[in-house]
């Protein structure tokens, strides 16, 4: 066998962009796998969300709160979609680094952050588990109507809100990979982003200048999108906000991967020593 | 596709003063800058098709090499050339041509079978979705795994762990692979097979980069050797000629009880003691004496190890180990 008669049959064809698709499916498929059978991960997606959804809805059934329960199952299933995607991009990728998969993650062909970014999205698919238990709870517990106006566009911007939240999750990895207690940033991140999406508490409830950053979050969007499909409303508007959204985080996401992989081969942060 | 073919005599692997350096902090209140230089002007070839062995102490910077020429570092100075390609300005053209095997537990997904740890990798390596399954039985059935690849890896054992980072090294059949130390805490039996596939795919073809620690491993199975210490070569050739440096020595080994520290240093101190290695098996401490040929060492040996128990002294040829130690205590 000669030096390069490497068996070139076995690659596919065609540019490299080509791959690109299955390449993030792939990452999206076993990071989905894996994190599913992650009791922290399953922890963290289910019984935060139900405590703050219970807490919503109990005091919407005492008369405090005039909005449907639906409403605070909603905002309750978002937050746990939060926070699997800023403790799940923090701690996926820590993992990663903890389990050596760093390093080969990196080394293989494809660009870093069509690896990354399947592992994001993976990581926010999770997040769905929150959705689909808070409504349940809602239903079961608090007998909760669980009518949704606009099922086809509730399950529409469900999907992306979650591309969305796995996009953001590729700008915050990006840190992740460059600095090896970048994780301990995913805790900072995960309540003022519940405040400042109105996820806690209405938007107009807040002061002005926070409006500003809620615009450029995702969440934000996502939430009055599927709020809006599922109580009454135009989704539509909110929904091509996350989409412009996406698109920017997407454009982030590839140039700080691109500079942060060539910092962490400067720096040695991709190995666990 | 790339064009990785290498010009005519040009090496596989071209390293020309590599330097590496690592920057860190100490303290906690005053923090100081430090810099360590963990690779010092490296030099090396290694031509298309050679096994070459890249042996060293721990921290003597042959895993910063083996990184460095996988992109997973970028040097601090010098040239890095795999194939004819540059590490720093094509990466991405590196990474199809070379597989990285590293030793160790980690580096594969416990919750994942053997089977999606490969089907994962063979996607990012973005091998033909028709003949994944194909390959992927071949190198199971290469590293000896076949009929357990449906099982998960974390109920694996070391060696075959070990065997699946082969396997994955191995999936889009590089032409060059790095070996980092791959049979390190696997079995006899385990450590025996992947040498065994080590010599079958270097009879094949490949172009392998190896380091170990085990010398017998280096002996048997590299073309060539290079001994690094504190981040420079200090030595390069065949085993036999690496050898031939200390077959001017006489050698003495000694098992022996509680041997105490100050006679290990009277020993040293003898003026015709070129090394002295020491290694702790059971409750027996084994003592390596190196010195220029022709000493007569025994008598004065035991003499300085009078109220010691000594249960052997034997004089014996110098082996690759010898001119390992010889290598690495010098200077």
């Amino acid at each position: 066998m000669s030096l390069v008669q490497f068996n070139r049959t076995l690659y596919r064809s065609g540019p490299a962009a080509l791959s690109w698709p299955r390449q993030v499916r792939a990452g999206w498929w076993y990071q989905l796998k894996m994190q599913a059978q992650s009791g922290f991960v399953v922890m963290v997606s289910l019984v935060q969300p139900l405590i703050f959804a219970s807490i919503a809805m109990a005091d919407q059934q005492a008369g405090n709160r005039t909005l449907p329960l639906l409403y605070y199952a909603l905002g309750a299933g978002i937050m746990g979609i939060w926070s699997t995607v800023v403790f799940g991009c923090g701690g996926a990728l820590s993992w990663q680094r903890h389990q050596g998969m760093l390093e080969p993650l990196v080394m293989v062909p494809a660009p870093l952050v069509v690896v990354l970014l399947g592992i994001t999205l993976g990581t926010a698919s999770v997040g769905l588990y929150s959705m689909g238990a808070t409504l349940l709870w809602g239903w079961l517990v608090f007998g909760a109507h669980i009518h949704l106006v606009d099922p086809l566009a509730f399950v529409l911007a469900a999907v992306v809100m979650i591309v969305a939240l796995g996009l953001l999750g590729l700008v915050m990895g990006s840190s992740f990979v460059l600095y090896r207690n970048a994780d301990a940033l995913s805790n900072a991140l995960e309540y003022p982003v519940w405040l400042v999406c109105g996820l806690v508490v209405p938007l107009s409830l807040l002061p002005g200048w926070t409006h500003y950053l809620a615009y450029i979050l995702a969440p934000t969007w996502g939430i009055e999108s599927m709020r809006s499909a599922a109580l009454g409303g135009d989704p539509w508007v909110a929904m091509l906000w996350c989409v412009v959204a996406s698109l920017v985080y997407l454009g982030l996401g590839i140039v700080l991967v691109g500079n942060v992989e060539r910092l962490a081969r400067a720096h040695a942060t991709l190995n666990f020593q | 596709m790339s064009t990785a073919r290498p010009l005519s005599g040009e090496p596989a692997i071209d390293v020309a003063d590599l330097r590496r350096t690592y920057r860190t902090t100490t303290g906690t209140l005053r923090r100081h800058r430090l810099e360590i230089e963990a690779v010092r002007g490296v030099t090396l070839r290694v031509e298309p098709g050679e096994l070459f062995g890249l042996l060293g102490p721990n921290g003597a910077g042959k895993t910063t090499i083996i990184r460095v020429l996988c992109t997973l570092l970028l040097p601090t100075s010098g040239q890095v050339r795999v194939l004819g390609m540059d590490v720093v300005e094509r990466p991405r053209d590196v990474r199809r041509q070379i597989g990285y095997v590293f030793g160790g537990d980690r580096g594969l997904y416990d919750r994942l079978s053997a089977l999606d740890n490969l089907r994962y990798f063979a996607d990012l390596y973005a091998l033909e979705p028709r003949m994944q399954r194909k390959r992927i039985n071949e190198v199971l059935d290469l590293v000896g795994l076949q009929g357990r690849g449906t099982e998960r890896v974390e109920g694996f054992s070391r060696g075959m762990r070990q065997r699946l980072h082969l396997a994955r090294g191995l999936l889009h059949d590089p032409p060059v692979l790095f070996f980092d130390e791959p049979t390190i805490g696997v079995d006899p039996v385990g450590a025996r097979e992947v040498r065994q596939v080590v010599a079958d795919l270097a009879r094949a073809g490949k172009t392998i980069l190896l380091t170990t620690h085990y010398m017998f491993e280096a002996d048997s199975l590299c073309d060539r050797i290079a001994v690094i210490a504190q981040g420079q070569i200090v030595a390069e050739g065949t085993p036999q000629q690496l050898k031939a440096g200390v077959t001017a020595r006489t050698v003495v080994e000694i098992e022996a009880y509680g041997v105490p520290e100050q006679t290990v240093a009277r020993i040293r101190e003898l003026p015709e003691v070129e090394a002295v290695t020491i290694e702790v098996r059971d409750q027996a401490q084994l003592l390596t004496v190196q010195a220029s040929e022709g000493s007569q060492l025994t008598g004065r040996l035991l003499q300085l190890l009078e109220g010691v128990r000594v249960e052997r002294i034997a004089a014996r040829e110098p082996t690759l180990e010898d001119a390992y130690v010889a290598l690495v205590t010098a200077g």
